[in-house]
């Protein structure tokens, strides 16, 4: 199916090289990932990138090579055994989906198994001898058998698949010790059933399939919320925009709009590309942008870019850069590079099966051997099937049951305990990184403040200004305006009825009631002194003096006692700003904080980098567009549910409300969870190698082998429920 | 002690018929979208899917 896909036209050139996004299916491991980028880069010139997460590969080439390469590389990946397909956010959903619905199947298949097998099962362990007789015991074999052996077949496919795609590479991951375990476990119960044998272990293969398929479902339900957070990135290029063409206005998609068109701005709405105002005058917010919290006037001339948006009045902006080359793709591309670019993480648990699965293959190895070899030294009637019978109790004993179940129990659990603190996890491996952080980084605008400006002190109008004041303030989209509005509508002032409202962009709104002119905007259009206020602005009914109304961006509630908790849990924390010194300062002064000013967005990703190169694990607290290059860069990243799409997208946790306190609770949160992550693995670990010298000795019986195997599960779980009470 | 017969196999075959029906509710897409049907109430009637 492949061969028929041309991923030449999928290329994209930049610069001197060409690039191409694939979709990569097939990896269960950090190591995949791995051997993947190597092989590709064995190629002179090749880059190859992979984000296990999302499971894209970024792959660019030099232009020399042309675009035909795309296939030869595509096939390359292939051969190791992954299924490529050009990344396509739809189709992507669609397999997500369809593997949900598989997994959902096994497990359901496993479940009904367990339970089946169980009823045949408990009179084999708790009936006597005398009872319990040849016949009688071969037919309640025989039962389960029937039962179990089509379901572990049938719902261990996942396991299958993987292990046998690794096999056929010759890797091997923690699948293959899973389906040994269990298809040995089925091969040997039969023969032993044939052979009118005292132990069968049916119902401990369908068991260890139930158990695992629970934790691999968590997994993936958990890896599923950071693909649909990437998916988001491209559709912010999607959107349409009204265009001007031979004089009649066009509805298009933004990617299709050309170089030198006219884009027609409403107010309100955003601006769809990088382009020159051609008509008209405005302020447009560049919040998102820039992270400035003032709006900037713009007129015929200036130069706006892709994802501000128009405040006052209706523009024409000449298109000056195609979508694919817009600020908002730099950054977006920008943001892809940095989270390339960082090394893959190797998850916890995978780092543990790395090590555990060679020690528990040695162990059911020697006691084969041991086995036999102590019969023939004993002189010992040990046959080949009691030693093999051996060692397989061996592999079912230590098999990875737990370790398929600690961790994804541990993240959802802490994941919906966080969820009700109003802390969205939206990566499952984001809470190790938190974990693991040592230095904060903080955005200002929007992040340690508000990023909305509220009216300082006590109100200055008038109980009869007051609804004069609210209804011109509501018909502007300036934020001064806005705050303005909230400010009165929350003491409950209901607005005048003015009639016409006229706005003057750059300057402010404007009514006449009664011959009277009232006016709300800047001091300096209104004639009123505010030397060195930044956030002001003015209110006058033409025969009374102006009234000043002074405001500030405040900072979250809660941000100085949150950066110093977080200084307590030994993180050390700056200030990352792209605002200007004069508008830094004070916030840096107020929280004790030093500061880099007036970074752009790559410059964040540098100081970010420049940090990791020392050692050090960042995590980047922002919000703004201009912060998701370095949220994307940072070892872990939150950004507060106000921040911008791209913000939102880039980070690995979000949180709800005005104060600052979640991050260190997020981190006490994360914390937490590797603590019990690690209990998980020490208690699970250490339970099952209780029984590893009575698997040895040939001890363990069936009844043996189930108990281990469900107590060392329900203790993980119950330890894991533990972090329902995070935060609390 | 022969009421078991009758009785495993019964059990067994109502538990198929409990996964066959999970089964069923799977294919038919009916775990693919778990919130929006929370959600339908507040919408306009005839508005989207």
């Amino acid at each position: 199916m492949s061969g028929t896909v041309d991923y030449s036209c999928f290329a994209r050139g930049d610069d001197d090289r060409l690039s191409l996004y694939l979709q990569v299916e097939g990896m269960r491991c950090a190591s995949c990932a791995w051997r993947i980028e190597q092989a590709l880069q064995a190629h002179p010139g090749v880059e190859a990138r992979i984000n296990f997460s999302t499971e894209r590969l970024r792959l660019s080439w030099p232009r020399a090579e042309g675009a035909q390469a795309a296939n030869d590389y595509a096939h390359e990946v292939e051969a190791l055994g992954f299924h490529v397909a050009p990344f396509d956010a739809d189709s992507r959903m669609q397999q997500s989906r369809a593997e949900e619905r598989f997994l959902l199947g096994c497990l359901a298949v496993a479940g009904f198994a367990t339970l089946a097998v169980m009823l045949f099962t408990d009179p084999l362990w708790f009936l006597s001898e005398a009872q319990l007789n040849g016949p009688t015991r071969d037919l309640m074999h025989w039962a389960t058998g029937l039962i179990a052996m089509p379901a572990t077949l049938w719902c261990g496919r996942p396991f299958f698949r993987s292990a046998l795609s690794a096999l056929s590479h010759g890797r091997t991951n923690m699948d293959v010790p899973i389906s040994l375990a269990v298809l040995l476990a089925n091969a040997m119960s039969l023969f032993e059933t044939i052979r009118h044998g005292r132990y069968v272990y049916f119902d401990a293969s369908v068991m260890l399939l139930f158990f695992l398929l629970i934790g691999r479902y968590l997994d993936l339900k958990a890896r599923g919320r950071a693909r649909a957070a990437a998916e988001g990135l491209l559709a912010m290029l999607e959107g349409t925009a009204t265009v001007l063409r031979d004089g009649a206005t066009v509805a298009l998609r933004i990617r299709d709009i050309r170089l030198g068109e006219v884009l027609l701005v409403a107010p309100g709405e955003k601006i769809a590309a990088d382009g020159i105002v051609s008509d008209g005058q405005s302020e447009v917010d560049t919040h998102l942008v820039t992270g400035e919290t003032l709006p900037r006037p713009v007129k015929a001339g200036d130069t706006v870019y892709a994802g501000m948006i128009n405040t006052s009045a209706p523009l024409r902006v000449m298109v000056s850069a195609a979508a694919d080359d817009s600020l908002l793709s730099e950054i977006v591309s920008l943001m892809e590079k940095a989270e390339q670019s960082q090394s893959p993480y190797v998850r916890f648990a995978d780092r543990v099966a790395g090590l555990y699965a060679p020690v528990v293959h040695g162990l059911a190895l020697a006691t084969f051997f041991g086995w036999m070899a102590w019969g023939y030294v004993a002189h010992r009637p040990v046959t080949w099937e009691d030693a093999l019978l051996n060692a397989m109790a061996v592999l079912i004993i230590t098999c990875p049951c737990a370790l398929g179940l600690a961790v994804p129990v541990a993240q959802v659990v802490a994941a919906g305990a966080m969820m009700r603190r109003g802390i969205l996890v939206k990566d499952g491996s984001a809470l190790e990184r938190l974990a693991e952080a040592d230095r904060v980084r903080f955005d200002k605008t929007g992040t340690l403040t508000l990023g909305r400006p509220e009216l300082v002190g006590d109100m200055p109008l008038s109980a009869e200004e007051q609804p004069l004041a609210l209804a011109l303030a509501r018909a502007s989209r300036h934020p001064l305006s806005i705050a303005l509005a909230r400010r009165l509508e929350t003491h409950g002032v209901i607005a005048a009825d003015l009639g016409r409202i006229v706005e003057y962009p750059g300057k402010g709104v404007e009514a006449r009631l009664a011959g009277r002119t009232i006016r709300l905007g800047s001091p300096a259009w209104i004639g009123c002194a505010a030397a060195g206020e930044d956030l002001a602005c003015a209110f006058a009914v033409d025969d009374r003096p102006p009234q000043l109304l002074r405001f500030s961006d405040r900072t979250r509630p809660e941000a100085k006692a949150s950066v110093r908790r977080l200084e307590a849990q030994g993180l050390e924390c700056a200030i990352l700003s792209g605002d200007r010194r004069a508008a830094v300062a004070p916030v840096a002064a107020e929280l004790g904080l030093t500061a880099a000013v007036g970074l752009s967005p790559a410059e964040k990703v540098d100081a970010i980098h420049r940090q990791a190169a020392i050692g050090h694990r960042v995590l980047m607290v922002g919000d703004g567009l201009n912060d998701g290059p370095a949220l994307a860069a940072g070892h872990v990243s939150i950004a507060p549910a106000s921040a911008s799409d791209v913000g939102q997208m880039a980070a690995d946790l979000v949180f709800l409300g005005d104060s600052l306190a979640p991050v260190p609770t997020a981190i006490d949160a994360a914390r937490r969870t590797m603590r019990v992550v690690r209990q998980n693995f020490v208690l699970a670990i250490g339970y099952n190698m209780l029984a590893v010298p009575l698997a040895l000795a040939g001890m363990v019986t069936p009844l043996v082998a189930a108990i281990a195997m469900s107590t060392s599960s329900i203790i993980v779980v119950a330890n894991a429920l533990r972090l329902r009470r995070i935060g609390a | 002690m022969a009421i078991f017969l009758v009785l495993v196999p019964l059990a067994f075959l109502l538990g198929l018929v409990g996964l066959g029906a999970f089964m069923w509710a799977l294919k038919d897409d009916q775990f693919d979208d778990l919130d929006r049907h929370a959600a339908e109430i507040l919408r306009e009637d005839g508005e989207g899917q």
